[in-house]
């Protein structure tokens, strides 16, 4: 059974990120709301903010860590649209007040050098379609409040992406293995976390093969150039203004935000 | 309170694999330094030594616990498994496994100023590791005196071909540990007091205190890079970490 008005979902979703006041889950009202909904007001949820301008610049994978699938209880990982607008670079300063309750995950970027169409995408297809990877950092929000997110919800809800930065130089995949490539956070310097692209479903290159088969049922196609984001290498770190975080990976070298604003 | 009775009672524990209550409910002025003692009783009735071991080397398992230095422990020679040697869970009591950065010494060190720089200079490979942990205390509750008293939970180690140092930041390797199949936890090196050379500076300044320091061809498993996993019969735990290699242990 189709979901029951997602225009109007979207449209509250896309409220709440103009407002930055955050709604209750879509699941509080219709707890049966499952993935298939959540895809189908997400679909109408970009419909309106493509229509203001934007343009899909890639994708982010999501919940691709074992321990984040059991906390919203799927098998798989969850995807979303990138937005020309929420792309930021290297040393640049984020604002806060584009954001609702953000947090802050370092994760390996890849950019794709060949259209990749799914089904039948195999990882070593994925890997030569790939052009090479990057060091990024999601800002991951949630337009739902207090991150109360069913799978619908937070699938609704662009993934919950907010954000990310990446690092300008594009290191192809020759000679190293983005399964073990270490990564450390810091936040003003200070140690925050550290993981290895293993995390991101055992292999970030997996994670490419697996949005593209997930995105092929759907007749939709990742293009050249398109951002492939390929989830959090370790627990998300909540950021204040003033803060400065700096993922270096290794391979990749770092990327480093500022979060501005007083909010 | 006497440290060579605390000390039978863990060498107890380990002959009769039997976890026993922490010696702090007992014996409520424990503190590390007594702890210590108690360890350096059983680490003079341990035969020859392998070398050392760092614990509670992350920043946050620190502040966890309230303290700001880690500890050390040392490795028996007899301790050691052989590269593709399963570990014998009925001969532990509870083991849990932990991916480690391992130092291999060209040559002596000591000083109570060394540095990571100082290490690095001594180093004359590195090589990954995985350490069984097997804590004498009942469910690995204890206090840091307890535990350093109960050498740091050390118990068995697997350490692979070590290679050589220069050339790799050992700050930012990727350190992988997967479970029966399954990647249980990722890190990278900076998890071990933010470079694992400025943790071995930290036992090097430790062991100085007592007047001792570290011998060429010694070992030191640099601190545990991802929370442990628990084992038993039947489990593998495989350990890579980039540049350095791969080590697998199987558990029957």
């Amino acid at each position: 059974m189709p979901v029951t008005d997602a225009p109007g979902k979207a449209r509250a979703l896309y409220e709440a990120r103009r407002t930055r006041v955050p709604i209750p889950p879509l699941t509080d009202a219709d707890p049966s709301l499952g993935m298939a909904d959540g895809y189908a007001v997400q679909q109408e949820l970009v419909s309106l903010l493509l229509a203001d301008g934007d343009t899909v610049v890639g994708h982010k994978v999501g919940a691709t860590s074992k321990a984040m699938q059991r906390l919203i209880g799927i098998d798989s990982p969850d995807h979303g649209p990138v937005l020309a607008s929420t792309v930021y670079r290297d040393g640049d300063t984020i604002p806060l007040d584009r954001f609702i309750q953000p947090k802050v995950e370092a994760e390996i970027v890849f950019v794709l050098g060949e259209r990749l169409a799914g089904p039948g995408v195999t990882v070593p297809a994925a890997r030569r379609a790939i052009a090479g990877a990057v060091a990024g950092m999601e800002i991951v929000d949630s337009r739902i409040e207090d991150w109360r997110i069913a799978l619908a919800d937070t699938v609704a809800d662009l993934a919950s992406n907010g954000a990310m930065a990446t690092s300008s130089q594009v290191v192809p995949l020759e000679g190293w293995d983005p399964r073990l490539t270490g990564m450390t956070l810091t936040r003003n310097g200070e140690l925050v976390d550290s993981g290895a692209g293993a995390a991101a479903l055992g292999d970030p290159v997996a994670v490419v093969a697996w949005l593209a088969n997930t995105l092929g049922e759907a007749g939709v196609v990742l293009e050249p150039g398109h951002l492939i984001m390929t989830g959090a290498l370790h627990a998300a770190v909540p950021l204040t203004a003033g803060d400065v975080f700096r993922a270096e990976f290794d391979r990749l070298g770092p990327v480093t935000i500022r979060v501005g604003g007083t909010a | 309170m006497n440290v060579s009775e605390l000390a039978d009672r863990l060498s107890r524990a380990v002959a009769d694999r039997t976890a026993v209550d922490r010696l702090s409910d007992e014996f409520t002025e424990l503190d590390l330094p007594t702890a210590y003692r108690v360890q350096r009783v059983l680490r003079d009735a341990a035969g020859p030594l392998a070398g050392w071991k760092l614990g509670v080397t992350s920043r946050a398992k620190q502040a966890q616990v309230g303290v700001s230095d880690p500890i050390f422990g040392f490795l028996p020679a007899g301790g050691a498994l052989d590269i593709g040697e399963p570990l014998e869970v009925a001969r532990q009591i509870q083991p849990r496994c932990e991916p480690e950065i391992v130092f291999v010494l060209g040559r002596d060190l000591a000083g109570e100023h060394c540095t990571a720089t100082d290490v690095l200079a001594a180093t004359a490979g590195v090589a990954v590791g995985i350490e069984v942990l097997d804590s004498r205390y009942r469910d690995y509750r204890f206090t840091m005196a307890d535990v350093v008293a109960d050498n740091t939970s050390a118990s068995r180690y697997v350490v692979g071909t070590p290679v050589p140092v220069s050339g790799i930041d050992l700050r930012l390797v990727g350190v992988v540990l997967e479970h029966n199949g399954e990647v249980a936890a990722t890190a990278s090196g900076a998890a071990s007091l933010g470079h694992p050379a400025a943790a071995v500076a930290w036992l090097v300044r430790a062991l100085a205190a007592e007047g001792g320091g570290l011998r060429a061809g010694e070992i030191v498993l640099s601190g545990g890079l991802t929370a442990a996993v628990p084992v038993g019969p039947g489990d593998v735990v495989v350990a890579s970490i980039d540049r350095l290699g791969t080590l697998e242990l199987a558990c029957r």
